[in-house]
């Protein structure tokens, strides 16, 4: 992010120069702080305004401007995009999308309604959520449940062209927003939890034919690896980096699946995504480091090449998908300017690289209870660099099948899971939305049958022991450093997705439905508002009529509403404190609703 | 295993239907080395004075924790997504409840849309379908409280037995 733009009048902002290879049509969107044209805002993933109308002075001040159903009672996660004074509202499940015309009150200009069979919701693992559409050239994209990506016109909602990505019936499902560079367009895939061989494929935005597909499993053919000229950790991958750190042909059951954000860099010309558990959750059943699940990959978006990989959890033993969102900054470590990318994995630690390199510069926990591992070796020399050290009682590949391994910190839930941070230019610092949950771990053995769960392993979760008491914190972190700047307890977790804005205001939703705006400087709470259900969407803001406004969905859902919908217990606690922590289905209850915020007139 | 569920004929879920329980009978009065039945010869649980758990039971806590609650929530309580299956346990008929793990469930209308997908073809779930049936009816009469059961019995033999017969078969 640019911090010269920061107090310019969104109009007179100019184009910055960039490659040809970005679309046009979205870097523009993405510049016009006006519109919200992208999911997590800007290719950089930086959930980042520059809106200042709103700000710390005067954001005490919201009022509620306008509301609308969506017609849906399922967990709503991303955001509705603004373009042209048009707004597209999607849905979960059956995955309608609403255009509203906000120069006529939020008419409905046109609605899609797409037809599914309705088998691909018992295979979602975790509710029916979606992460929401892309725009980029006069259309609008959809990921629906059951794989198919539609490209619909943005006038008009007609169907431009669609094409099946994966085939439910083997538990292959989607949830991840799309992301459009140049002529193509970048969609993942759903079902870790059913052995599914996770992919990104590329189509092109014209018909929808293929461009490329690259697994994150198996031949180095098959994950468009260049054995010589693709590094990890600045050395060259080899030949059958995958192959090798799998038992016989587990990979091709193995998962990595690819459901979170992607991102990108339009200078490096480089696409960024990482890959999820590898499957059984029974590690004892997959020996090996399983590459590349786990995996923050960097690949080339013309031709699918990858440039280099880092895996952050090898042999994963306690489902910490590597999924979340890489988010793009310049900032300085040690007196330089560095290209970096920065992680917040749901393992609990904040990873910083340099995203031209893949170097690893920091990797911290970021939340003090995370215990699983002592720390990420730094040494070049060790030949553990880049491996997080496991603390044996937290194995759950130690200790065994059909042992309980008690007291794990994080929980499956990760420290953090799909909801995106912020990042503002003017603190340098990123705003995390967090779970602050342990968990109880044991596996054991599972067949593997086509299109069923492929799960093995019980677990149960409780609040982090010895702590506030709440599941969640909403934390600023300074990547650069590797240290969280301070933390606000949440009772919940933190599940929606936050945003940044140049009116020094971070805005976040709650499970409990609160939208709450804080000090971007301090945390300090500024303001707050229950809406209608617990959110899990993100928040995101637009400008219409020379008016700011924020708005978010809410209706509660996916892994947090399954999870803590009848509060958690810790068996550990004893008899006495079973039942104690605090239930969400007491606080709310679900219902899809978006709702708009803005500033009395007369302020 | 008396109700070897994976071998239950179509016909039995046909002539379970409409068995509306108005008494919810889950004493254990007959065993046959694997699990517990009640009088009517449906499965249930057993749990001694001190709290120990009967084996099936317990297989039945750890299975469901795998296999459901990521949809129906953790200790049979329900979730924003799934029904509370500790509560459908007792209301359903067994057979009943055999029949929606065995072929799926699906409630597709303007105010829901609810699949339960069918788990026929798969032994992790339908070689531990009585375990998990007794393991939700002792928690849905809160014989069994939430979390983890402190004390179970050893696994027997014959369940190993049985266990490893559905497994492979």
């Amino acid at each position: 992010m640019k911090k010269c733009v920061i107090g310019l009048i969104a109009g007179l902002m100019t184009t910055a120069a960039v490659p040809a290879l970005a679309n046009e049509s979205v870097t523009a969107g993405a510049e016009d702080p006006k519109q919200w044209t992208m999911q997590l805002s800007n290719y950089a993933g930086t959930s980042y305004s520059e809106l200042d109308e709103i700000n710390k002075e005067n954001v005490g001040d919201l009022q509620v401007d306008w509301t609308f159903s969506t017609g849906v009672l399922r967990g709503h996660e991303g955001s509705p995009l603004v373009i042209d004074d048009v707004m597209y509202v999607h849905t979960p499940f059956p995955n309608m999308v609403y255009a509203l015309d906000l120069n006529d009150e939020g008419r409905i200009l046109w609605r899609y309604t797409p037809e599914q069979n309705p088998d691909v919701i018992g295979v979602m693992c975790c509710d029916t959520v979606n992460r929401g559409v892309a725009a980029a050239d006069g259309m609008i994209f959809l990921n629906q449940a059951d794989t198919t990506l539609v490209a619909l016109d943005a006038k008009t909602g007609e169907v431009k062209w669609s094409v099946k990505n994966g085939d439910p019936t083997k538990g292959e499902t989607a949830t991840a927003t799309p992301l459009v560079v140049g002529d193509k367009i970048f969609v993942g895939i759903s079902g870790g939890e059913y052995g599914v061989r996770g992919h990104m494929t590329a189509y092109n935005i014209a018909d929808g034919s293929l461009a490329w597909r690259a697994y994150s499993t198996g031949p180095d053919e098959d994950m468009l690896v260049d054995p010589e000229k693709t590094t990890v950790l600045g050395k060259p991958i080899g030949a059958d980096s995958s192959l090798n750190s799998w038992e016989g042909d587990q990979w091709q059951i193995g998962g990595g699946t690819t459901w979170g954000w992607t991102t990108y860099d339009p200078e490096l010309n480089l696409i960024y995504y990482g890959t999820g558990n590898p499957s059984t959750w029974n590690p004892s059943q997959r020996p090996g480091d399983n590459k590349w699940s786990m995996t923050i990959m960097a690949r080339d978006p013309d031709t699918g090449m990858a440039k280099w990989f880092y895996q952050k959890t090898p042999h994963d033993e306690w489902d910490y998908d590597g999924v979340n969102e890489n988010i793009l900054v310049d900032q300085e470590i040690d007196g330089e300017m560095r290209k970096l990318l920065v992680n917040m994995d749901r393992n609990g630690f904040g990873y910083t690289l340099d995203r031209e390199t893949g170097e690893l510069l920091v990797a911290e926990k970021y939340d003090p209870k995370v215990n699983w591992a002592t720390h990420v070796e730094m040494d070049p020399n060790s030949d553990q660099y880049g491996r997080p050290q496991v603390v044996a009682e937290f194995s759950t590949e130690q200790n065994g099948e059909d042992t309980n391994s008690t007291g794990i910190c994080p929980a499956a839930l990760g420290s953090k899971d799909q909801q995106p941070a912020a990042y503002s230019p003017k603190t340098g610092l990123f705003y995390v939305p967090t779970n602050h949950v342990c968990m109880d771990y044991e596996p054991f053995r599972v067949s593997y049958t086509a299109g069923q769960p492929y799960v093995g392993a019980t677990l149960s979760m409780f609040p982090a022991p010895d702590s506030h008491g709440g599941m969640g914190n909403f934390i600023a972190w300074d990547a650069t450093k590797g240290e969280i700047k301070w933390s606000l307890p949440e009772q919940f977790s933190v599940w929606s997705g936050a945003l940044a804005t140049a009116g020094d205001v971070v805005f976040y939703g709650t499970l409990e439905g609160y939208l709450k705006a804080i000090d971007s400087e301090t945390g300090e709470e500024l303001y707050k508002f229950k809406t209608p259900s617990g959110i899990i969407g993100n928040v995101f803001t637009y400008e219409h009529d020379g008016k700011q406004y924020v708005g978010v969905l809410s209706g509660v859902g996916g892994w947090a509403g399954i999870g803590l919908a009848a509060g958690l217990t810790n068996a550990n606690d004893g008899l006495g404190a079973v039942g104690g922590y605090a239930a969400l289905s007491d606080y709310t209850a679900l219902g899809g609703q978006l709702t708009v915020f803005t500033l009395p007139s007369s302020t | 295993m008396r109700r070897a569920a994976p071998l239950l004929a179509l016909g039995l879920f046909i002539a379970g239907a409409a068995h509306a329980q108005t008494e919810v009978n889950v004493d254990p009065v007959s065993e046959d080395g694997v699990r517990w039945f009640n009088s009517d010869e449906i499965p249930t649980f057993k749990i001694a004075e001190d709290g120990t758990v009967d084996w099936p039971t317990f297989s039945g806590y750890r299975r469901y924790h795998a296999e459901c609650h990521v949809c129906h929530g953790p200790d049979g309580e329900g979730s924003t997504y799934a029904p509370a299956l500790k509560k459908s346990a007792l209301n359903l008929d067994y057979y009943d409840f055999i029949a929606a793990v065995t072929g799926g469930k699906q409630a597709i209308n303007a105010a829901q849309n609810q699949v339960m997908p069918a788990f026929g073809t798969n032994p992790n779930v339908m070689c531990y379908v009585d375990d998990i049936y007794t393991y939700l009816r002792a928690r849905g009469v809160e014989a069994l409280p939430r979390g983890r059961p402190a004390k179970r019995a050893e696994k027997s033999e014959a369940f190993a037995e049985a266990e490893k017969a559905c497994m492979e078969g």
